[in-house]
């Protein structure tokens, strides 16, 4: 007889409804001939509800199940909190899009979902296989999310090159699954940890581990390997790009830190100076390339590849300061980046024509609560208290000061600085430049306002009273160490 | 302390609420966005007046303390309070609010909710850096009172150059804060290893005795951030620029305030601080303040644009404020204090009196006036007292400043060459503000465009006469201003000196016992003998 396992379901209800949901949106597209789409969106968007609730009990679980499998603690009740706020507010913000393109598009949506779903069984998985299966899911549909706009040759072009390249990445992260299986005879994480914990790494298991570091950094847009960024995140509709710039990052840096603390916890000095390098090569890089952006969705790229070095000056520190740093700034960078990336969706209207920095002109004058939201955005992202980003930039910094790593904060503080041009460009256009002609007053739909307000009151709010907040990230990551 | 005002929190956060109100007003009533936002900076101000009378100017100690924990874990607080040293700077930036809004009031016709809000946002920052007493929260006000000020200047300045005087103020104070900050975490962890306590709380960090290498890179970064904001020579390029392009509120908050909070910083972070270093650095910092000084006076005159003039004559009174500062006596930081105020003062009064000939004439070209004094004779007697004001002439306020700078400079054996230079700034002052005074205010009207210019009208004169008095009491009896002062400045020219000889102690004693052993503690306590005024 073949022992069954004992099954907790329980514990992967939150994916399990939005699986659902997303099966659901798309078997009741099939039927609907018109306003598919929105109803596409009050399931997937019920389901977010639905599972928020379900994540709950997570928090004061800490027991790995499915054999070990997934791993049900707070680190993946907090990650999956970021998949559904992101998926939630990403889901408010395509209704307009969707709209505005012309578009009864359910399949957006139940693939949104299926992404989410990818990603809650990435940030829970303790077993190499499980992430892997986790992020292919994720990828898959992102990938069909980028292209999801018919007719628009940029945006097939982008979905190419990033199946292309994410598909090389996958392979690359699957390759040093086996060297690590081979070298260790294990594929959990509990068994990689056991054998870098007995201290005689051979080189396999080192390589195993660079290319698996690879394949995390490739997801996270950590240079040299953030070279489809700035293309897949032109080319993708601008919901998509917002929702691939914070859940896509929150669920791969969710399982880069499970992995790197948890495994490889013990071989920290070997990873953590190629990270020192590889954060010091993001912040330069991503800041300088976006200081000469005049696309704003481009400049949001490399101003996301920036923020990949600034959390992975977090790692570097490699305390549980710096991972609850990160866990903070994932959050704060949720909010933030997806309310800038509202305002993209609602600024660029139809077929994504105002993209240009210079359509930003002139909009503290015509849309003036909408300008208000971009500059608080901008200010976050800039790290200007009293909003959210300061915290997060302040959390890691001072996590890796703790650590030692002067030099490497000296460094951030410097691009974060030279960020400050990017960013108060934006809102020089938008106060202190006259457009030619003048923009039209925009028109918010209800769940656009919805998404816009939230974004603001959050990003304002836990910059204002982050303790609990902190204490949440802190208390998430106790499992990791 | 038993009952706990909140008086500073109110002043703080009162235009925060004013600003709130401006937002559910119509834009299009102008004259009630204005009234609100004058009627919110009386009471602010006549709030400030209730600490100023509440105030005991024997203590040396913090008064009006509020501490509230913020972020629990990390040692945060929400701590305010004052001393004799930032009573008077809060007092300044109160008492301008109202000026300010009186000043803008025909000034600024676009956009003026805008600029309202701007304004009181303004005010908090610039009230919140001097009256928090924890570092963390100093930070979040000084970064706060960054996007107002860079909306003010962008926004409502001069069309040609203000975008780039606008990102230029911002990336010079934000590289320099943000180093700072880099300062302010190292500190805050140094301290917690060597006392196990985890603190931003000023008072707290004053007691410990920051090792002597460290002190030199943390005063670095603190000066950094600091001299910028000052700005001493070389720092200053971004100061001409944003004051010639800020609409005159703005060069005016610039002038008055805002360079106050570079000064403040010193004397109340980066010197108590890290008082080795800082007497290490005085021989640089009070070169540099030279330079400034001879500097400033010698660009401003050659200078053909009023504003710039003025602009430039900051540069060299500043540089006054940081010699007098870094004499480290009692004269001198007394009289560098009360030079913030009247540089404040005088130099505000100026960018307003020269914002009022703008408003008439649009331009600020000295070549193209003369003989003002003919067609406006009130506004030439304001523009003399200033101007005299602005050179030290005894009876005003100006003198009084630099009469103590120089007597606690050449107090100082080092630094006695140092003051006969700076003597020479205030003859060069001469030169430039009167030798300005007299091209544009003397002579014939040579510009017929000059004929017909009216005379300053009732609104006008309200703007600079309470500045006048204020010129007049503390040039006459500076007594007013200068007694609260007295214990706070004398306890702080203890705490360096007593603080430093700790630090020299422990660094001897460490090396002749323990060569290489591990430091062990460094914590001293005891700066002052009278306990702290907290709760």
């Amino acid at each position: 007889m073949i022992p069954v396992p004992e099954i907790n379901l329980g514990g992967v209800l939150p994916a399990l409804i939005i699986g659902v949901a997303g099966l659901l949106a798309t078997l009741l597209g099939l039927f609907i001939r018109k306003g598919a789409a929105t109803v596409g969106a009050i399931i997937g968007f019920t389901g977010v509800l639905i599972a928020l609730a379900a994540n709950a009990p997570l928090r004061f679980m800490n027991t790995p199940a499915f054999s070990g499998m997934v791993s049900l603690d707070t680190f993946t009740w907090f990650f999956n909190l970021l998949i559904l706020l992101s998926v939630g507010l990403t889901i408010l913000i395509s209704m307009k899009y969707l709209t505005d393109q012309v578009l009864d598009l359910y399949e957006y949506y139940a693939i949104l979902l299926f992404s989410a779903v990818g990603m809650m069984f990435m940030v829970s998985g303790a077993h190499l296989l499980m992430i892997f299966v986790g992020l292919e899911t994720l990828s898959i549909a992102v990938y069909v999310l980028t292209g999801i706009l018919p007719k628009s040759s940029k945006a097939s072009e982008a979905s190419l090159k990033y199946l292309l390249l994410g598909a090389f990445s996958s392979g690359l992260f699957l390759y040093g699954a086996a060297l690590l299986y081979g070298a260790s005879g294990s594929l959990s994480l509990a068994g990689l940890a056991k054998y870098f914990q007995a201290g005689s790494i051979n080189t396999m298991g080192l390589i195993g581990m660079g290319l698996l570091l690879v394949g995390f950094c490739f997801k996270v847009a950590v240079v040299p390997f953030h070279m489809w960024t700035p293309d897949v995140y032109d080319g993708a509709p601008s919901p998509i790009t917002g929702f691939m710039s914070v859940g896509v990052k929150a669920a791969a840096f969710a399982a880069f830190l499970r992995v790197f603390f948890e495994c490889f916890g013990s071989a920290q000095v070997t990873w953590s100076q190629i990270l020192w390098i590889l954060a010091v090569l993001t912040m330069i890089l991503g800041n300088l390339a976006a200081l000469v952006q005049s696309n704003i969705k481009r400049m949001l790229a490399y101003s996301s590849i920036a923020h990949a070095g600034y959390i992975l000056v977090g790692m570097v520190a490699g305390t549980s300061k710096g991972a609850a740093g990160i866990l903070y700034y994932l959050l704060a960078y949720i909010f933030t980046n997806l309310g800038a990336f509202a305002v993209v969706t609602l600024v660029g209207r139809k077929g994504e024509a105002n993209i240009s920095i210079d359509d930003y002109r002139g909009l503290g004058k015509s849309n003036p609560s909408l300008a208000l939201a971009m500059s608080i955005f901008l200010f976050s992202l800039a790290g200007i208290p009293p909003t959210a980003g300061f915290i997060g930039k302040f959390t890691i910094f001072s996590a890796a000061i703790d650590s030692g790593y002067i030099w490497l904060v000296i460094i951030g503080v410097l691009t974060s600085a030279a960020s400050v041009f990017y960013y108060f460009r934006i809102v020089m256009k938008m106060y202190m430049e006259a457009p030619e002609v003048e923009p039209e007053c925009l028109k918010f739909s209800p769940s656009m306002a919805l998404a816009l307000s939230l974004t603001v009151l959050v990003v304002l709010y836990i910059g204002i009273f982050p303790t609990t907040y902190l204490n949440l990230a802190t208390e998430s990551v106790k499992t990791l160490f | 302390m038993e009952n706990v005002s909140h008086f500073l929190s109110l002043i703080t956060f009162i235009p925060l609420l004013g600003a709130l109100v401006i937002l559910f007003i119509n834009r299009e009533c102008l004259e009630t966005l204005r009234w609100v936002t004058i009627v919110t900076m009386l009471i602010d101000f006549v709030l400030s007046l209730f600490i100023y009378f509440g105030f005991d100017p024997s203590l040396e100690s913090m008064q009006f303390v509020e501490n509230y924990p913020w972020v629990k874990e990390w040692g945060i607080s929400y701590k305010l309070g004052v001393d004799g040293i930032s009573l008077f700077l809060v007092l300044l930036t109160t008492f301008l609010g109202p000026i300010l809004v009186l000043a803008s009031w025909k000034d600024i016709t676009s956009r003026v909710k805008e600029f309202m809000i701007c304004l009181l946002f303004l005010q908090v920052g610039m009230i919140g850096v001097f009256v928090s007493l924890d570092l963390f929260l100093f930070y979040v006000f000084w970064e706060i009172m960054l996007i107002p000020m860079y909306l003010l200047i962008g926004v409502w300045g001069n069309p040609a150059r203000r975008l780039y005087a606008a990102i230029k103020f911002v990336l010079y104070t934000i590289v320099g804060s943000l180093l700072m900050l880099v300062g302010i975490l190292v500190l805050y962890f140094m301290a917690g290893k060597s006392s196990g306590v985890y603190t931003f709380d000023l008072l707290k960090l004053y007691d410990y005795a920051v090792p002597l290498q460290a002190q030199f890179w943390l005063f670095l970064a603190f000066f950094l951030a600091f001299a910028i904001k000052v700005p001493m020579f070389p720092f200053h390029t971004w100061l001409p620029d944003a004051h010639t392009e800020a609409p005159t509120v703005g060069s005016v908050v610039l002038a008055a305030v805002l360079l106050k909070m570079g000064t403040y910083g010193f004397i109340r972070f980066a010197i108590p601080l890290f008082p080795n270093a800082a007497v290490d650095a005085v021989w640089w910092v009070c070169l540099l303040a030279v330079i400034g000084i001879i500097y400033g006076a010698w660009v401003a005159m050659v200078q053909e644009d009023v504003k710039r003039l003025v602009a430039f004559s900051s540069v060299s009174h500043l540089g006054f404020v940081m010699l007098g500062m870094f004499a480290l006596n009692f004269q001198g930081v007394q009289g560098s204090i009360i030079q913030m105020i009247n540089h404040g003062l005088s130099t505000g009064a100026l960018f307003l009196i020269v914002g009022m000939v703008y408003e008439r004439r649009h331009t600020r070209l000295i070549a193209e006036f003369g003989g003002l004094s003919k067609v406006m004779p009130l506004f030439a007697v304001f523009f003399m007292i200033f101007t005299l004001s602005s050179i030290g002439l005894p009876g005003l306020n100006g003198f009084v400043g630099e009469f103590l700078i120089l007597l606690g400079s050449f107090k100082v054996e080092a630094l006695t060459w140092y003051a006969v230079f700076a003597c020479s700034g205030v003859i060069f002052a001469a030169v430039y503000m009167l030798w300005m005074f007299q091209r544009v205010m003397f002579g014939e009207v040579t510009n017929a465009k000059n004929l017909n210019l009216r005379d300053i009208d009732a609104r006008e004169v309200a703007v600079l006469v309470p500045i006048l008095i204020f010129v007049v009491w503390i040039g006459v009896y500076p007594n007013t201003f200068l007694k609260p002062m007295e214990p706070s400045v004398k306890n702080f020219i203890q705490h360096v000196e007593k603080k430093r000889a700790a630090v020299l102690a422990l660094e001897k004693s460490e090396t002749q016992t323990l060569p290489n052993a591990e430091k062990i503690s460094l914590v001293y306590s005891g700066t002052d003998s009278v306990p702290r005024n907290e709760n």
